[in-house]
């Protein structure tokens, strides 16, 4: 029975990818771990090796193909005594692993190349309140919010000579998750400079680059590596001004991806978002669209403080629509509007926002008018945005995925009770990751995670129904 | 080998195949350079003697360092700078400020926590700063300076121009990871970057012997091929050309270079060290025999570069700026309330 080659998953959070080129023809004998195709990942080009042994039947997926599906057939694999003839005979799927139920034949066409679909839909379209801060009439593009961070620090770069990016693989290797990719090219090695493996050590130099004026960005390839370097973060780059009595400071972005990836488990698996918010001195941004991730690093990059910029590898590939103007910067410390309700106020941030904008497309379904505030800013925090909706709504839940012990929802919950107590008409609900280190199993991971149902029965409690 | 062949000498270490570094002989002072380096020592000394003095007064609070002793290092390295290069150093830092022509009342100020204080009163002994005199604290984690020096010399490469950072710490930082994560970026990338170990033998407490299992400190670049040379720290002018040899060195664009500086304290670590872990012998025979004050002060006799008056009028000079120092100290007001809520952000 022919063997059919299925698109490999080549990272943890790979839904898809192009087939960049065949290096086996059809009819070419191949052997066990003959190289017979470059796959471009979201992170890399890889080359795919065979398994089995065999002649090459049939290509189903041409080269440069992109938008491939993981686990897709891209090839025919005959084994000994099998000609073409046979291709379409139910054919065996070569991984165990893949989906053996309904796997296309043959003959049915194979994708077009480039027919594919656009990278991951962003969730659901709500009512998407207009940002302030775009002008009415402007032309949107679909941009993934990893080509938006990309374009941010290219036209910073372009701007201001003392903007550089320094960390582990941010030049040759065109960045750990591709964020940084063409940047060593377009501006060349003295300001795009892969650092050793030595966290602590190269927070230290951007910190000290920047007390003497330079803009530094520096990349953690994830927030998880930024423990090496806390005290070059808190005790360096966020006390300074204050210690020096305001004669200098460190202008520095350290930012990078943050939170649970997709099955990396326990140390590489947190979200930062409440450690960081706690600290005088710092500016702590985590965008969660594609537009506020652009306009909000160049404001990053700009601000003369110290700003921790959180990323999310999930969101990388998700796509949003982000103005076209040649200098889209965004205020730090504003909250946007995500969607307009009277019912009840469901805060979020980052990648938390996934789960309150499903949310809010079932509640709707349930005649719940749910306003969505995506925070963008954890430190300084929009509160009067958050007071001003709770006054409306009487109601608040918050969702994000860091720890549920002292989180950014339990500050928000708190200021709220506080300054907003005789609007209340039910206690505030903070949603958080469970109080677990991040399993590594699907299923558990799932569960240690918010979802969607949480985010709903929340919102039912708080409103009574 | 390679490694072999890159090896960095130490004094009377050399194997024949390393880059012709070594220790090189004490200057011979002018005149001008041995009374400029008499009077700058013994303004350090004078001050923080005052600065012991507030601290047992209640003036001055929290943690005091005291760098007597060691005056000749900062002094005599001061002497190889050029107009823009940086220094930098941990929590023992007065007399680095001073030496980088800061303002004793400005210091002095700061160690009382009052609003003329560099820092505004906000940073204390172990917290100021000078923009304007290249002086980048003042830092009171054990070490970080060191990944901060780095990158003071990072942004002078970056900038291209042909200063270098001196970057000072101690024999009890030699042994924090990120000085070798420092090191071997500054010599990967050839930052003009000159490590100062100022080995006064105790980290804190404990000796050398008892924290180090390599107490040759000129040799902890080894493995990053940095060179490094041991230097009498308690000779101005063995500083002083240790001092053009590193400065050359760096601005020539061959990265960076360690000078292990042997110093002592006299003081404990700091003003409630009772420094039980060393003998009163072994502290008095470093002052009646290796005072770097005194060194200078019997050149400049029996020289007859200064006579007894002139000495007496240095001294009256340097009295009278610490008293102004000290009275500014203890009568500026304390920061305007408001201050709490200020420099936080730009």
């Amino acid at each position: 029975m022919p063997i059919e080659i299925l698109m490999p998953a080549l990272s943890p959070t790979m839904e898809e990818g192009n087939l960049s080129k065949w290096l086996k023809n059809e009819g070419d004998k191949i052997a066990p771990g003959d190289v017979i195709a470059e796959i471009e990942t979201d992170k890399a080009t890889m080359e795919v090796e065979a398994v089995d042994e065999g002649t090459l039947g049939k290509i189903l997926i041409a080269a440069g193909s992109e938008g491939v599906k993981v686990n897709t057939p891209i090839a025919v694999l005959l084994q000994e005594g099998e000609s073409t003839g046979d291709i379409g005979k139910s054919a065996a799927p070569a991984k165990a692993a893949a989906p053996a139920a309904e796997a296309p034949t043959a003959e049915e066409p194979a994708p077009a190349p480039n027919a594919a679909a656009a990278p991951v839909a962003a969730a659901p379209k709500a009512e998407v309140a207009a940002d302030p801060d775009i002008p009415a009439g402007t032309e949107m593009v679909s941009t993934t919010v990893r080509e938006a961070l990309r374009d941010a620090m290219a036209e910073e770069m372009r701007r201001d000579a003392d903007v550089f990016v320094m960390g582990e693989e941010v030049a040759e290797y065109q960045g750990a998750y591709k964020i940084t990719q063409g940047l060593l090219q377009e501006f060349g090695p003295q300001r795009v400079v892969d650092t050793p493996i030595t966290e602590h050590g190269f927070a230290g130099v951007g910190v000290g680059a920047a007390m003497t004026g330079l803009k530094p960005i520096v990349e953690f390839m994830t927030f998880n590596f930024a423990m090496q370097a806390i005290d070059q973060i808190i005790n360096s780059a966020a006390k300074t001004l204050y210690m020096s009595g305001g004669q200098m400071g460190a202008p520095i972005v350290f930012r990078g991806p943050n939170g649970a990836a997709a099955r990396v488990a326990a140390q590489h698996s947190q979200d930062y978002a409440a450690w960081y918010s706690h600290i005088p001195g710092l500016k702590v941004i985590q965008p969660y669209s594609a537009a506020d991730a652009k306009g909000l690093l160049k404001a990053a990059i700009r601000d003369p403080n110290p700003v921790i910029f959180l990323e999310n590898e999930i969101l990388y590939g998700h796509s949003f629509d982000v103005p076209k103007l040649d200098d889209f910067v965004l205020p730090i410390g504003k909250a946007r509007i995500h969607k307009a309700g009277k019912d009840v106020t469901i805060v979020s941030w980052g990648i938390g926002m996934t789960y309150a904008v499903k949310a809010e497309a079932e509640l709707a379904k349930m005649g719940i008018d749910a306003e969505i505030i995506d925070l963008r800013t954890i430190r300084p925090m929009d509160l009067d945005t958050i007071i001003a909706s709770v006054k409306k709504t009487n109601r608040l839940v918050t969702v994000e995925e860091g720890f549920p012990q002292s989180s950014v929802g339990d500050f928000i919950a708190n200021q709220v009770s506080r300054q907003a107590f005789d609007y209340l008409d039910a206690p505030v609900i903070t949603i958080a990751g469970k109080d677990v280190p991040m399993p590594y199993a699907a299923n558990l991971e799932k569960l240690a995670l918010p979802n969607v149902a949480e985010v709903i029965e929340a919102v039912k409690a708080v409103t009574y129904r | 080998m390679a490694t072999a062949a890159r090896k960095a000498p130490a004094k009377s270490k050399s194997d024949g195949k390393s880059p012709n570094l070594t220790t090189p002989k004490p200057l011979d002072f002018t005149k001008e350079q041995d009374l400029a380096a008499y009077r700058l020592m013994l303004l350090m000394r004078r001050f923080e003697e005052k600065a012991g003095q507030l601290y047992g007064m209640g003036f001055i609070g929290g943690f005091c360092h005291l760098y007597i002793g060691q005056e000749a290092v900062v002094t005599g390295l001061k002497m190889s700078l050029i107009e823009g290069d940086q220094m930098i150093t941990a929590y023992r830092d007065h007399a680095h400020m001073l030496a980088m022509d800061m303002s004793p009342r400005g210091v002095m100020a700061e160690l009382t926590g009052r609003r003329g204080g560099y820092s505004k009163g906000k940073g204390g002994s172990m917290h100021m700063f000078s923009k304007e005199k290249n002086f980048y604290g003042g830092h009171g984690i054990v070490g970080a300076q060191v990944s901060l020096g780095t990158g003071l010399g990072f942004a002078n490469r970056y900038r291209g121009n042909k200063n270098v950072s001196v970057t000072y710490f101690g024999d009890g930082a030699a042994n924090q990871g990120q000085v070798y994560e420092s090191f071997n970026m500054a010599s990967l990338w050839k930052l003009p970057v000159i490590y100062v170990i100022e080995n006064n033998r105790y980290a804190m407490g404990t000796s050398v012997t008892r924290s180090s299992a390599e107490t040759d400190f000129s040799q902890r670049g080894l493995s990053f091929r940095i060179p490094g040379i041991q230097v009498d720290g308690m000779d101005v002018r063995a500083v002083k050309a240790a001092g053009d040899l590193a400065t050359e060195w760096c601005r020539s664009g061959n990265g960076p270079i360690i000078l292990e500086m042997q110093t002592y304290r006299y003081r404990g670590h700091s003003m409630s060290d009772p420094a039980k872990y060393r003998t009163k012998e072994e502290v008095q025979k470093m002052r009646s025999e290796h005072d770097p004050i005194e060194q200078v002060k019997a050149r400049l006799t029996s020289k007859k570069w200064a006579s007894e008056d002139d000495l007496k009028n240095i001294d009256k000079e340097v009295r009278d700026i610490v008293a102004d120092a000290a009275d500014f100290a203890q009568t500026d007001p304390e920061p305007d309330a408001s201050e709490l809520w200020t420099d936080i952000l730009v």
